[in-house]
């Protein structure tokens, strides 16, 4: 049952965590995945290794989302290797910051802010031209963007952001968002610690800690036509924390 | 996986019997349940050409008699319950707050409230044993916004995803997830009745940023989808579906 059967889909930062779970998700329903990674080439060559060993199809692709033009040059090559029809794009690529108020810096801030919410924003709007007829757009959000998390606070603003957007571009573009709680990627500093970890099962319902998987699987289905009268909302894919 | 067993209460019309349908199509085992024995009958027969194996049960989720025996009755035919759809409701008295009466409101909130936690007690009864299930109660964009003349049915639909955020909380050690589907306006006979007037249906359209009304197979996708094992991290969520109208 190839969901996702002759669609093409761009997931950024997808050679780690949840951005290369989704894009194994979404080969195995059929699609074709672009594969866009920062610095991790050797990772993001290994995901591609891994779809093609399994008869799917993938290529990867590097842009610096930190830099003012990333997007724009990250979507002129998406469009020189695929052409004039995107049917998916997953909004993954995303930085963290733990860390008080106090000692949040400048550059902290912008860098967050660059690559969690200037990064999407110009890539959606780069992307508008080949984002066909039916396309589906799904953005990562976090659960620090509905409730305090830790010291998260400057990450959680731009997840915020995120929220926002997915509301303002419901009726033109139909983008959703998903919003993972705490997940066991290189990312979440949770999940390294005893207490980290207690923290964890103290606000999760469910009592495991979150993987890439279990959000894989819901992206898969917002990209899909199953999906299709869902719009404008932010799927909490969290083991149902602070309810 | 084994093939999941399924019940749907208010599973004859609307909403309800697209489930019943899609659930059928993926070769569950399905259980519609509701109050009109004809009507109950010819759906199961639709449900079995899809190759499904399907029942129909009499039952009036009001009545706490018809829910205990409705959820014992799917579990003797089919030995466990995994998934089970709560979408039974009434409209009720749509109009001004001071024509509500103590019977207005009790007719709504009888079938829409009492009905969704006499069908969740019994349904957890069984699921507990098993260690697993999915509950998915059928809310409405107006679990989470206000409209002027049904205050009543919102209340209600309120009421509906506060019991499911709870009760998510109380089971999620038992491996049973909880979770509500909240529509917007879909075409359905429900729909025409609530709105009243063709003009009135017009106006709910509007709401919706895609500008057209929802479809019963529409919403029942998303069903499916939160009822599955894609879904098993998400619980306590109310899951949007209804063209934008809540991003709105």
């Amino acid at each position: 049952m190839a969901k996702l059967a002759n669609k093409t889909a761009l997931v950024t930062g997808a050679s780690r965590g949840i951005g290369r779970a989704t894009a194994l998700a979404l080969a195995a329903a059929g699609a074709r995945v672009i594969i866009h990674y920062g610095r991790n080439a050797d990772e993001a060559k290994t995901v591609v290794d891994q779809i093609r060993a399994t008869g799917g199809r993938a290529d990867a692709v590097a842009a610096d989302l930190a830099a003012p033009d990333g997007a724009h040059v990250l979507a002129a090559q998406v469009r020189n290797l695929i052409g004039n029809r995107l049917d998916i794009f997953v909004s993954n690529a995303g930085i963290s910051k733990a860390a008080p108020v106090e000692s949040i810096t400048v550059k902290d801030f912008d860098d967050l802010f660059a690559v969690n919410v200037r990064a999407p924003y110009f890539l959606l709007q780069q992307l508008l031209p080949i984002l066909g007829e039916g396309g589906s757009v799904v953005f990562v959000s976090s659960l620090g963007a509905r409730a305090a998390v830790g010291t998260l606070s400057a990450y959680a603003a731009t997840k915020g952001a995120i929220d926002t957007l997915v509301k303002y571009f419901a009726a033109a573009l139909g983008p959703n968002a998903v919003a993972p709680g705490v997940i066991d990627t290189d990312m979440s500093n949770f999940t390294k610690t005893e207490e980290g970890r207690a923290t964890v099962q103290g606000m999760q319902a469910l009592k495991r800690i979150g993987q890439p998987g279990d959000v894989a699987s819901v992206i898969a289905f917002l990209a899909s036509d199953d999906a299709r009268w869902i719009t404008g909302d932010t799927i909490h894919v969290d083991g149902g924390s602070k309810l | 996986m084994n093939i999941p067993v399924v019940l749907i209460t208010g599973g004859l019309t609307g909403i309800g019997r697209a489930a019943a349908v899609a659930f059928a199509k993926k070769g569950a085992k399905v259980v519609v349940a509701g109050r009109r024995d004809e009507v109950g009958k010819e759906l199961v027969k639709e449900l079995r050409s899809f190759g499904s194996e399907a029942e129909f049960i009499h039952a009036d989720v009001r009545k706490e008699d018809d829910v205990r025996s409705m959820v014992d009755k799917t579990v003797a035919r089919f030995g466990r319950l995994d998934v089970a759809v709560n979408n039974a409701a009434t409209e009720g008295q749509v109009g001004p707050i001071t024509d509500q009466t103590a019977e207005t409101f009790a007719a709504t909130f009888e079938t829409n409230v009492l009905g969704v936690v006499l069908s969740m007690k019994h349904e957890v009864r069984v699921m507990q044993p098993q260690g697993s299930g999915s509950i998915i109660n059928i809310s409405s964009t107006y679990g989470h916004r206000g409209a002027a003349y049904a205050s009543i049915y919102v209340g209600a639909k309120h009421a509906v995803e506060g019991i499911t955020k709870s009760v998510a909380l109380e089971l999620a050690k038992t491996g049973i997830r909880v979770n509500a589907v909240a529509p917007g306006p879909t075409d359905t006979g429900m729909l025409t009745r609530f709105a009243g007037t063709a003009e009135s249906k017009a106006a709910l359209q509007k709401q919706v940023p895609l500008d057209r009304l929802g479809l019963s197979e529409e919403i029942a996708d998303g069903i499916v989808f939160i009822g599955s094992d894609g879904a098993k991290w998400i619980t306590g969520e109310i899951l949007n579906v209804d063209g934008g109208m809540t991003a709105n």
